[in-house]
């Protein structure tokens, strides 16, 4: 074994005895100086899950946070040095402990921090000018086509999930009641919000995203869809970036 | 090389922090340069960037590696260097440093600086990468010395001989930590003096100070942690001293990444860099 | 609701947010936006960063665990659970962490 393979081997597993080959100054086994290696990595990787999924953190109070990050930590290292999204795997493995099923939302509270962090750091881009719409007659205006900005995200959820987000890190928030939510994440300018969106607003903006005409879209979303609210979230938000009506 | 690149200035910078932002912007005397780590500038935009463009057009700035593991094993991530391209052909910083360490095995990112041992083997490996980091950059890179908690047996240079032969191998500069220095000098027991006065100070590019952790090893030895979470310590500013004593003026930076206190906490650290600089100018 | 009842939701909306976004864009110097938000002080959408620096907290890891009643979830009571169950669950024996070299 190499001298960096072995210093590896042991890293992240408390278990495995201190590697050989590696002493004090004076030629002494490392012994718990090698320790110190261990704790910046495993430190360092649970700080960093700690602050990349906050509201998770706080649900599962500290101490149940630290077992369940550091098991994560050691299944799944970062593999780029760009830490700015660790942890894509952490929802599933949420919902893959035994210990956590009774607490199932879990995993898509997980996701909607792990999308604001992907907003966050999205590509900036153009807030399309609006008004084109008003200018389109009627069939022009159902075949144009709206370009989402890079930095909105599209969350599906059978738990309150926004709810049970925003009762964890916003003070005077009320308790989530018991339904499914959609959340919508925005960006105006730097800072990523969670909306939740109204009944058929996923599908349509689902639509939208895949390249699809607003009429078409507004179809997915169902015969008693009103496109008004969605289309007024994500304005406000600045989330289309371009207007392309229909070819002449 | 590109020959257009800005200097980093023969002052005090500090180890950006986005909550100082405003307070930089307000008056950042006596900064006058920026160092940020390039792994924080990879995304695709947002505010990390748009405040870097913002800071760019004020202050000098220099990029900081902390994942490139160039004392790996593995050859270095190709993804990772062009990500580093990038950066630095749009920001054009006064310089580009990363550290003598590895960080990546079996493509499994282990985000801290781990030692290697220094054979003639690992020197090679380490010159291979630096000569690729500064072809793929096209500029002179800096190589940071290392904070060391222990030693490995199969060493059979010292870290002083290991790093003067890689600056006359790929022509790269030093970073020179004072801090890490007085660490590893501590932890390992030599002479923090000794180890300045082996390094080829006319390599060393910018100079890092910072804070330290108290430990114990397990027979009660002091075990100093390279913890950047608190002011940095009389026996470092005096270490500081010697070095620019013989070195002469050379950017220094302050470094305070954990526990990060408010701007007028880290300035006092920086007047404090800054006079010690300052006493250079007149005594020439 | 028919296509022209929707194309005029949409015109409706466009034409609220078109008041609300200039409003809000005059608002806001360009520096204001670059820094962090007061509300939002230590960034935390930003995620996690790098560190070149080391660490003199100790990282206890064992290898059973269990849960403890602790954090916001235990405030949050939803029915229909996935495992019908309104325990928190310590399911495996207890042993206590080791810590690291």
């Amino acid at each position: 074994m190499t001298a960096q393979a072995a210093f590896h081997a042991a890293l992240l597993d408390v278990a495995c005895p201190v590697p050989e080959g590696l002493c004090d100054g004076s030629g002494r086994p490392a012994g718990r100086r090698y320790g110190v290696y261990r704790n910046n990595v495993a430190v360092s990787l649970r700080d960093a899950l700690d602050t990349g999924f906050p509201a998770t953190a706080r649900l599962l109070g500290a101490e149940n946070f630290a077992h369940v990050a550091g098991r994560f930590l050691r299944s799944a290292p970062p593999t780029t040095p760009v830490m700015m999204h660790y942890g894509t795997g952490f929802p599933a493995f949420l919902e893959g402990l035994a210990p956590l099923a009774h607490l199932p939302y879990l995993g898509d509270v997980a996701r909607i921090e792990l999308a604001l962090r992907a907003s966050y750091h999205a590509a900036d881009s153009p807030v399309a000018d609006a008004t084109i719409l008003q200018g389109l007659d009627e069939t022009a205006f159902f075949e144009a086509r709206l370009v989402l900005a890079p930095s909105v995200r599209l969350l599906r959820s059978p738990w309150p999930a926004l709810a049970i987000w925003t009762y964890t890190l916003r003070p005077n928030s009320p308790k989530p009641l018991a339904g499914a939510q959609d959340t919508l994440i925005l960006r105006p300018d730097f800072d990523p919000e969670p909306h939740l969106l109204p009944d058929g607003g996923f599908a349509f903006l689902e639509g939208l995203d895949r390249g699809h005409c607003l009429g078409a879209a507004m179809d997915q979303a169902g015969e008693g869809f009103d496109p008004g609210p969605t289309l007024g979230l994500l304005l406000a938000g600045g989330g289309i970036s371009f207007i392309h009506p229909p070819k002449e | 090389m590109q020959a257009q690149s800005p200097l980093l200035p023969t002052a005090v910078g500090v180890g950006y922090k986005p909550k100082h932002f405003t307070a930089i912007l307000a008056d950042a005397a006596p900064v006058r340069w920026l160092e940020i780590h390039a792994e924080n500038y990879m995304g695709d935009g947002g505010r990390p960037i748009a405040q870097l463009r913002h800071l760019a057009e004020r202050l000098a700035i220099s990029v900081h590696g902390v994942g490139l593991s160039i004392g790996g094993e593995g050859r270095l991530d190709p993804d990772h260097l062009a990500r580093l391209r990038h950066l630095c052909d749009w920001l054009n910083p006064a310089s580009f440093s990363e550290h003598l360490a590895w960080s990546t095995h079996d493509s499994h990112f282990y985000n801290d600086l781990l030692p290697l041992p220094y054979t003639a083997a690992s020197l090679a490996r380490v010159c291979d990468h630096i000569d690729e980091v500064q072809t793929v950059l096209r500029r002179r890179m800096l190589l940071e010395n290392p904070s060391s908690y222990l030693a490995f047996a199969a060493s059979t240079l010292s870290e002083t001989d290991f790093l003067r032969a890689v600056t006359q191998r790929t022509g790269c500069g030093l970073l020179l930590d004072v801090n890490n220095v007085f660490v590893s000098a501590t932890n390992l027991g030599y002479s923090a003096t000794g180890y300045i006065d082996a390094i080829p100070l006319d390599q060393v590019g910018e100079i890092h100070l910072g804070g330290h952790d108290v430990d114990c090893d397990d027979h009660g030895a002091p075990l100093l942690i390279d913890s950047h979470g608190r002011a940095v310590v009389d026996p470092v500013w005096s270490l500081l001293d010697h070095t620019l004593a013989q070195s002469g003026p050379r950017p220094v930076l302050v470094e305070w990444d954990t526990d990060v206190p408010a701007w007028p906490v880290l300035m006092q650290e920086a007047r404090r860099a800054d006079r010690a600089l300052g006493r250079l100018k007149v005594a020439a | 609701m028919s296509r022209s009842m929707k194309s005029a939701a949409i015109i409706g909306a466009v034409a609220a947010s078109f008041a609300a976004y200039s409003t809000a864009a005059s608002a806001q110097s360009q520096e204001k936006c670059f820094g962090v938000s007061l509300a939002g002080e230590n960034d935390c959408a930003a995620g996690p960063g790098t560190t070149c620096a080391g660490t003199s907290k100790v990282d206890y890891q064992g290898n059973a665990w269990t849960l403890v009643e602790e954090g916001t979830c235990t405030e949050i009571d939803l029915p229909a659970m996935a495992d019908g169950s309104e325990r928190m669950g310590a399911l495996e024996e207890l042993e206590r962490d080791l810590p690291t070299s």
